[in-house]
């Protein structure tokens, strides 16, 4: 608007600016700041911490290898999976009647807390058949139980664990059997977004590609997942940012036991259990470096949207 | 290259619900233009989606050439369709949109780009391969449906009307460029439209139906001239065609049509025997405007009856003066030569050429004489 | 018609209706099958939360369904009675309500500014805003911690059973999640204001409308379904979050749901009976919420990232 004083619109964003600058800015410095210091944050000890990340010293108690490798493999097979998921009952429920009924099954675990979620899955890998579902299929089917989240048969013992028997981390049962909640958790999220994406293709486009030749797989591939793309990108990347705050969820199921640490959790130990704040600021640093090529994918996707408006 | 054959084809979408296409049977000749109009809603797209294997069929065959294609998915029919909306692939430049259904015939990549560029070439679409859809005005956009669609070299081209979303100057161009277009390719088109005039000026044969039934087929000229019932007669021709209801009085040489407004209008000799069955008995007259006339304006060598009305408004076209007309409280629309001194308030002396007066059974609707075959099923008339 | 058409099979209805029910099947059973294991686990919480406490250690929730004399509701008596969990919950509304509503207004006002005002670094700063998304809130925990404490320590103001602001305090919370909850709303709204009609704003500045007009009069109510979406998001993350609380909320009397519930899994280790009525108590607000939004919460989130 002509004649707007050059100062209005800052007004407007003034409660922004300041809780962000407060909230998110002023922290994610700080907390760079302080990975170069001591334990306490009093001595400036360079690249200690980062090599403790490194050098893993402590791998029973706070295994920082595990933890990224974990935090990789929740980044890489929760989103695939997640998306993949998603996308496949987005387009099969779009054929049937019942498709808000089955839309809506898939959602419920999405308005469930993490720590509901969590009461919800030790009750289903409960070890004993008797009580846990998982396991009295397994039984049905004739196979042992499995004891899903310990993966060890030994005691359980705060903070120190054996380490586990067959596998090396990531590659457990218990990664995967978290992991497999958290799809339960979020599928319902990628698929409810995703069904509308599709929705919003108009049916002529589809036609107009059967009648130039296109089979049901080529119209999904050369005109849905291309028009959809936008949408996709958008879930993948709530997704990655999902995945790379993973917290609750291991938070209380396992507590980070049995090598399912994945970074926030192994942050949050070292910065208020073992009180080094040195090391835990590091490993945030080290998230925040993941993260970094997905801030710079999901930027480019603002300006392209930009463009196009 | 084909003749499509629709077999009896009926298509209703629910249990419930009424026949959206209701015994639909029709040859269409190899290289015809056919032309599907009718009102909204009473069917026109089904029959054509129904073709392109985009409905399934709930009853009856559909053929084209000699091969029933029922069961075959629309992208082995070998058909290439216009949607009204256009329905270009909006993520694809238009040269890919253009493409698309040659690379999924995998034809080499050096004739696609030749046939692409020759039909961008005709419809003068050139500059336009590398932009996307949304850059494109509405005229554009219809041309790279239009080219999509030739490219493919079908052997039939369906089109759902797709000049509806085109301003008025456009449609006529396009129009025009639809009917070369037909003539160079030498393809079977088949055309859906609810604008009559769209259809006489493009039709080699029109199909003009309503609630899911084909009321009429014949070439335009056939439908303007002897349209077998009151919902053809109403719905060709523009303006459309005055109705009277007039009763059979008198005898041989004085057998004539007297409305209930009053006036009586001679039956033409030709029309006698026909109307034998309906002494005394009412029976709908139609005449178009075009055929009442300004007496003071008479063309020369027709046989006029005269009929005193009152003039209630007149529209200027140019050439030609729509005239409303009021007798006896029914009104009517004459369609007369410009130099007609009628004024609205006045009264004026109009002459209804008796030759081109269209009789109607009131009951069945049906034309007054109609061989009974021809009730029955239209034959398809020569293609011209 | 040529004889040969005429043999070609008849398109009998039989034949359709067969087709339709194979040809689908493998569709209607894979969709089935995965709504079936997606609702288990709820459906399990929920019929074990109706059990007695030794049934449930003892055998598996599908025998309840064989027994339904044995569903008794102590569970959620205990629940609600004895371990707090009314305060809990009570506390989950006071902490979310806020919570959700201060994230709107604010980012709406934000939204506003970088849909239909024209400043210096607009571009750049929403850019850095939406990146802000991706910051782990455990990175920002200890800094805003120190921060509290230090304010609380300074001079402390009881609000509503806690401290104005600070470590222990309601207000600490809802400043906290207000500020988390920003980089997404900002985007969300951003999108949804910047595709509403230009003629819009300009119709409403020649009718002499101020900015405060038009957002309050004009961009508020034809936001409905984004909102609807936002409010559904934040509401759902404040009230699912734990972290947020077990850091910044030292004052167990304040403890939300989430906090209540961890505490009860943490102590009473494998005892499922009271964490079943909990946990399944903790869904139902957010449930609610979906179910009564969710028609727009689609439309919402799609504004502006689909279209073109
Ligand atoms: N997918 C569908 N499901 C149910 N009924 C339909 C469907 N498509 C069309 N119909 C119904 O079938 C009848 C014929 O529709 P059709 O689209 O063929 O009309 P049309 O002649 O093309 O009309 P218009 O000129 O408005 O496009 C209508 O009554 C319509 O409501
Ligand atoms: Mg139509």
């Amino acid at each position: 608007m002509i004649g707007r004083a050059w100062w209005i619109p800052w007004l407007w964003l003034a409660p922004t600016l300041a809780l962000l600058g407060v909230f998110l800015v002023y922290p994610s410095v700080d907390t760079v700041r302080r990975s170069f210091l001591d334990e306490r944050s009093r001595e400036f000890v360079g690249f200690d911490n980062y090599q403790t990340i490194i050098d893993n010293p402590n791998s029973l108690a706070a295994d920082t290898h595990a933890a990224l490798l974990n935090n990789m493999l929740w980044l890489t097979v929760f989103t695939a999976v997640c998306v993949g998921l998603g996308l496949i009952m987005a387009v099969m429920t779009a054929r049937v009647r019942y498709e808000a009924a089955a839309k809506a099954a898939i959602f419920v675990p999405m308005a469930i807390s993490f720590v509901a979620v969590a009461v919800i899955w030790r009750f289903m890998y409960e070890v004993d058949p008797d009580v846990g579902t998982v396991n009295a299929i397994f039984s049905e089917l004739g196979k042992d139980p499995v004891a899903w989240l310990n993966n060890t048969q030994s005691p359980q013992r705060p903070f120190v664990d054996l380490p586990p028997a067959d596998s090396p981390a990531p590659f457990q049962v218990n990664n995967f059997a978290l992991i497999a909640v958290g799809v339960w958790n979020w599928t319902g999220f990628t698929l409810v977004i995703l069904s509308a994406g599709l929705k919003s293709i108009p049916d002529d486009v589809m036609e107009a590609a059967r009648v130039d030749g296109a089979g049901e797989w080529q119209i999904f591939r050369r005109i849905i997942l291309p028009i959809m793309s936008p949408t996709i990108v958008v879930v993948t990347t709530t997704l990655v940012i999902q995945t790379l705050k993973t917290f609750d969820l291991v938070f209380v199921m396992t507590n980070g036991r049995f090598k399912t640490d994945v970074v926030a959790t192994l942050f949050y130990k070292e910065a208020f259990v073992f009180r080094d704040f040195g090391v835990g600021a590091a490993l945030a640093v080290v998230l925040l470096l993941f993260v970094v090529p997905i801030m710079v994918l999901t930027i480019r996707r603002f300006q392209f949207q930009e463009e196009i408006r | 290259m084909a003749e499509v054959t629709y077999e009896h084809v009926t298509k209703r979408f629910a249990e419930d619900a009424p026949l959206a296409v209701d015994d639909f049977d029709l040859k269409v000749a190899d290289q015809e233009f056919l032309v599907l109009v009718g009102p909204s809603g009473c069917g026109k797209s089904t029959t054509l989606r129904l073709l392109a294997g985009l409905e399934e069929i709930t009853e009856g065959n559909i053929y084209i050439e000699d091969r029933l294609v029922n069961d075959v998915q629309a992208k082995d029919r070998d058909i290439a369709m216009v949607f009204q909306s256009y329905a270009l692939y909006p993520h694809m430049s238009v040269f890919d949109n253009m493409a698309f259904g040659l690379t999924l015939r995998k034809i080499p990549k050096d004739e696609i780009r030749q046939r692409v560029n020759e039909a961008a070439e005709i419809l003068g679409i050139a500059e336009l391969l590398k932009r996307k859809p949304r850059a494109l005005s509405g005229g554009q956009r219809q041309r790279v449906a239009l080219g999509r669609a030739i490219v493919r070299k079908p052997s039939v081209f369906l089109f759902d009307e797709p000049l509806s979303n085109l301003d008025a100057k456009l449609r006529v161009q396009t129009r025009a460029e639809i009917i070369k277009l037909h003539q160079s390719l030498g393809t079977t088109f088949v055309y859906v439209t609810h604008d009559q005039t769209e259809a006489m000026t493009m039709a080699t044969r029109i199909v003009v139906m309503d609630r899911g039934r084909i009321q009429q087929v014949g070439s335009p000229q056939e439908l303007y001239e002897r349209p077998q019932n009151m919902f053809v007669a109403g719905f060709i021709g523009s303006p459309a065609m005055n109705f009277f209801d007039v009763v059979v009085e008198g005898d041989g040489d004085d057998l004539q049509l007297r409305a209930v407004e009053g006036f009586a209008v001679p039956v033409p000799p030709e029309k006698r025997a026909e109307l034998a069955t309906y002494k005394r008995r009412k029976v709908v007259m139609g005449i178009r405007p075009e055929n009442i006339h300004d007496n003071d304006f008479q063309p020369p060598n027709i046989r006029a009856s005269l009929v005193d009305a009152q003039v209630d408004v007149t529209e200027m076209m140019g050439n030609e003066v729509n005239v409303y007309l009021l007798v006896g409280g029914h009104a009517f629309l004459a369609r007369v030569d410009s130099r007609t001194t009628a004024r609205p308030g006045q009264n004026i002396r109009a002459a209804f050429d008796i030759d081109r007066l269209h009789l109607f059974d009131p009951d069945t609707e049906q034309m007054i004489g109609l061989p009974a075959e021809v009730r029955a099923s239209a034959p398809p008339a020569e293609s011209s | 018609m040529s004889t040969q058409r005429l043999s070609a099979l008849p398109p009998g209805r039989f034949r359709d209706t067969l087709r339709r029910l194979f040809g689908r099947a493998p569709l209607h059973l894979v969709i089935i099958a995965m709504c079936i294991v997606w609702s288990v686990p709820t459906v399990a919480l929920l019929v074990s939360s109706f059990r007695d406490p030794r049934a449930i250690a003892s055998s598996g929730w599908w025998n309840a369904l064989f027994h339904p004399a044995q569903w008794t509701l102590t569970n959620y008596d205990s629940v609600l009675s004895a371990r707090g969990m009314s305060d809990a919950f009570v506390n989950s509304l006071i902490i979310t309500i806020p919570s959700t509503l201060f994230v709107i207004i604010v980012a709406a006002f934000a939204a506003y500014a970088f849909a239909w005002m024209k400043f210096p670094f607009r571009n750049p700063l929403f850019l850095i805003f939406v990146a802000l998304l991706v910051v782990p809130l455990q990175m920002t925990l200890i800094p805003i911690l120190r921060l509290y404490s230090e304010i609380t320590i300074e001079g402390s103001v009881p609000v509503i059973g806690g401290n104005f602001f600070g470590v222990g305090s309601y207000s600490g919370l809802w400043i906290a999640h207000t500020a988390y909850g920003l980089p997404f709303a900002i985007f969300l709204l951003r999108n949804f204001f910047g595709a509403l009609p230009r003629e819009l704003f300009e119709s409403a500045h020649l009718d002499g409308a101020s900015d405060l007009t038009i957002f309050f009069r004009i961009v508020l109510p034809l936001s409905g379904p984004a909102i609807a979406a936002l409010a559904i998001f934040q509401f759902l993350w404040v009230w699912q979050d734990l972290l947020v609380a077990l850091v910044l909320l030292g004052d167990p009397k304040l403890a939300p749901m989430t906090l209540q519930i961890t505490n009860l899994v943490n102590s009473f280790g494998s005892n499922y009976q009271v964490l079943t009525a909990a946990a399944f108590l903790s869904m139902i607000v957010p449930l609610l919420i979906f179910f009564a939004l969710q028609r727009y919460f689609v439309q919402g989130i799609l504004a502006g990232s689909v279209k073109g």
